[in-house]
């Protein structure tokens, strides 16, 4: 087996100096390169503070988080922040886009944001990734004159610019209508296939939890079920 | 272009309306800095220019005369010391300290005056004036009179005299009418005046007899003698520095103009630094300005700020961003505000004017003012950014994203 890709060790989390409020409660999970795994659980279940915690958006308070074997404990704000940019990329639900630069530059912007300057293969990077999103023609609009579709087939592009290992995806067709919502997830298989990028989708809807090859339950703060799942096939979600 | 500088010029572009108002804002700031600064510098050049219009920067004249004690210092012989009437006295040696002064650095020119009161007699009508025996052409280096001769000829030839306006006014006399200068030593001479001037000062107007040297010795009786040696140095406001020099090198009083106008220099002062403070007030509130539309746009572009956080943008990188905003609006406000200063400089100029058309005074652009101006907008535009930028960098990507 290959290294994992991420690894999360008795991980809990609490908010509040006063009243404490645990969120979560020992969670231990590993995610294999190249998997394409669902998180869905009901709401206020912890979901979206373990999503947050992979993303190293932030710390745990217990526990360990592994990234490629190393303990993220162990990097200051900054190191996290460069190991973020090149491990992970993010698709957001309201897809993020800044609105001041084009859909190229934008796609182009993790890479940007990591260098400090603007070098030719990164515009050659972002064309290629539009091309396969199907967005060519639409490179050099502003980002807030495309539709929503449009937008998070270009906040995808982005999230894959630096060749993450690993993107996470929180609702990303939360806010589309059920076609777009099924292209936009047709290509997140797509890249998982061709670029061989682990994906780690948060979802409220089954029919996309049904495409994952594995689904992880998070109830109350604890990894309820996780188990290997069969694209295709209905999936319980109570 | 680095990233900071694309991204920062792109927020600002985003927030067209804000900038522009922002940027006006910069620009009246600096545009009143420039103006100001460029009035009360042109103002108080135009006050000592006047100032010096009449006067010698340095004077180098004979010490009062003290009595001096004969008893051992410290013993104490008479209860009062009556200091004795100032007489008319020559410098000593007149040439050779006239010499070691005009050798001294920062000296441009020296000229001997023999000078004492005496009066100008026209039939029954006569005048106190202060008689001033100059050498004519040395005395013009320290004092222009030639360029401010309203009638006649600028020359002093052996039984001729230069007149103040208000004097030829007061007795009726014009070029090439004769006038008697008499001093109360006795003596007198008829004159033939062959100019008159105008030095913008109408005490000096009324009182100034120009004479040959020559011929004030005889009426002060003062053979061979001058009582004072005057002295133009480069940098007029060295003049105090170089007075003491003088004094140093020639063991003879020497006053500077600065020590002899201290009020006019009082009130330049006072000017100046009520010009500073409010020069200090207005960059305050182009700087709360700036801050406060960088803060607003921090607000506004969180979310964005997030986004650029969670994909690995280094905090540093993300305060440079906004450092970069404060610094556009600075400088691009400073070269607004200097036009905008000039421009107010310049029609004060054409508005501002004398009866006869000419400006009032000078207002002073330069270069090294516009340039400081740039500076200052600049500096105050980065400090202002500070307090944005780090509250942009301290931003928590995750509750930022989670609350789109």
């Amino acid at each position: 087996m290959a290294e994992p890709l991420l690894t999360l060790e008795g991980v809990t989390k609490s908010y509040g100096d006063v009243v404490v409020t645990r969120v979560l409660h020992g969670i231990d999970l590993v995610l294999e390169p190249g998997s394409f795994s669902a998180i869905i659980g009901p709401s206020g279940s912890g979901k979206s503070t373990l999503l947050n915690l992979i993303g190293l958006l932030d710390r745990p308070t217990g526990g360990r988080i592994l990234l490629g074997g190393e303990d993220i404990s162990r990097l200051d704000d900054d190191q996290l922040s460069l190991a973020r940019g090149r491990t992970l990329g993010f698709v957001f639900q309201f897809h993020h886009l800044l609105p001041a630069f084009t859909a190229l530059e934008n796609v182009m912007m993790p890479l940007m944001a990591q260098s400090g300057r603007q070098e030719p293969w990164m515009r050659e990077r972002a064309m290629e990734l539009l091309e396969e999103v199907g967005l060519t023609n639409r490179a050099h609009n502003p980002a807030n004159a495309l539709s929503g579709g449009q937008q998070q087939r270009v906040a995808i592009a982005r999230a894959l610019a630096p060749r993450p290992k690993l993107v996470l995806a929180d609702e990303p067709t939360g806010n589309l209508d059920t076609q777009t919502a099924n292209e936009v997830f047709g290509l997140l298989r797509r890249f998982n296939e061709t670029h061989q990028t682990a994906f780690l989708v948060v979802t409220h809807d089954p029919r996309l939890a049904e495409r994952c090859d594995r689904i992880i339950t998070v109830v109350d703060g604890r990894i309820e079920s996780d188990v290997a799942h069969t694209p295709g096939t209905p999936v319980d979600l109570r | 272009m680095p990233f900071e500088w694309m991204v920062g010029l792109r927020f600002l572009r985003e927030g067209r309306f804000q900038t522009v108002l922002i940027l006006g804002g910069v620009a009246v700031g600096v545009g009143v800095l420039v103006f100001l600064s460029a009035l009360i510098s042109g103002l108080g050049e135009n006050l000592v220019a006047q100032t010096l219009g009449s006067q010698p920067h340095v004077i180098v004249r004979r010490p009062d005369e003290v009595p001096r004690t004969q008893a051992p210092s410290g013993v104490e012989v008479a209860a009062r010391v009556q200091r004795p009437a100032q007489r008319l006295v020559t410098i000593e040696n007149w040439p050779v300290v006239m010499r070691t002064v005009e050798a001294l650095p920062g000296v441009e020119a020296v000229a001997p005056v023999a000078s004492g009161a005496g009066f100008a007699i026209k039939g029954r009508a006569n005048r106190s004036v202060a008689l001033r025996g100059i050498h004519l052409d040395d005395s013009n280096r320290i004092i222009d009179v030639k360029r401010r001769l309203v009638r006649g000829d600028f020359r002093l030839g052996g039984a001729e005299t230069l007149i103040g306006v208000e004097l030829a006014d007061q007795l009726g006399v014009d070029v090439g009418d004769k006038l008697r200068i008499g001093t109360a030593e006795g003596p007198s001479l008829l004159l033939t005046i062959s100019g008159v001037f105008d030095l913008g000062n109408k005490d000096v107007n009324e009182r100034w007899v120009l004479v040959p040297l020559s011929n004030a010795q005889t009426l002060l009786g003062l053979p061979g003698g001058v009582t004072s040696i005057e002295v133009r140095v480069s940098e007029v406001f060295d003049a105090e520095e170089i007075a003491r020099a003088a004094e140093a090198a020639v063991g003879q009083t020497a006053e500077s103009w600065m020590a002899l106008n201290q009020q006019l220099l009082v009130a330049l002062r006072s000017q100046k630094s009520s010009s500073y403070m409010i020069q200090f007030f207005v960059l305050i509130a182009v700087a709360l300005g700036i801050a406060s539309v960088l803060v607003v746009s921090v607000v506004q572009k969180s979310r964005e700020i997030g986004i650029l956080k969670a994909m690995g943008t280094p905090t540093g990188r993300i305060t440079r961003i906004f450092l970069v905003q404060g610094a556009v609006v600075g400088g691009v406000g400073a070269v607004f505000g200097s036009a905008l200063g000039s421009g107010l400089a310049i029609l004060f100029v054409s508005v501002a004017r004398n009866a006869d058309g000419s400006p009032i005074f000078p207002v002073a652009i330069t270069p090294g003012l516009i340039l400081g101006a740039a500076t200052v907008s600049l500096v105050i535009g980065l400090l202002a950014a500070v307090a944005p930028a780090r509250r942009a960098a301290q931003l928590d990507p995750a509750t930022v994203i989670r609350n789109g």
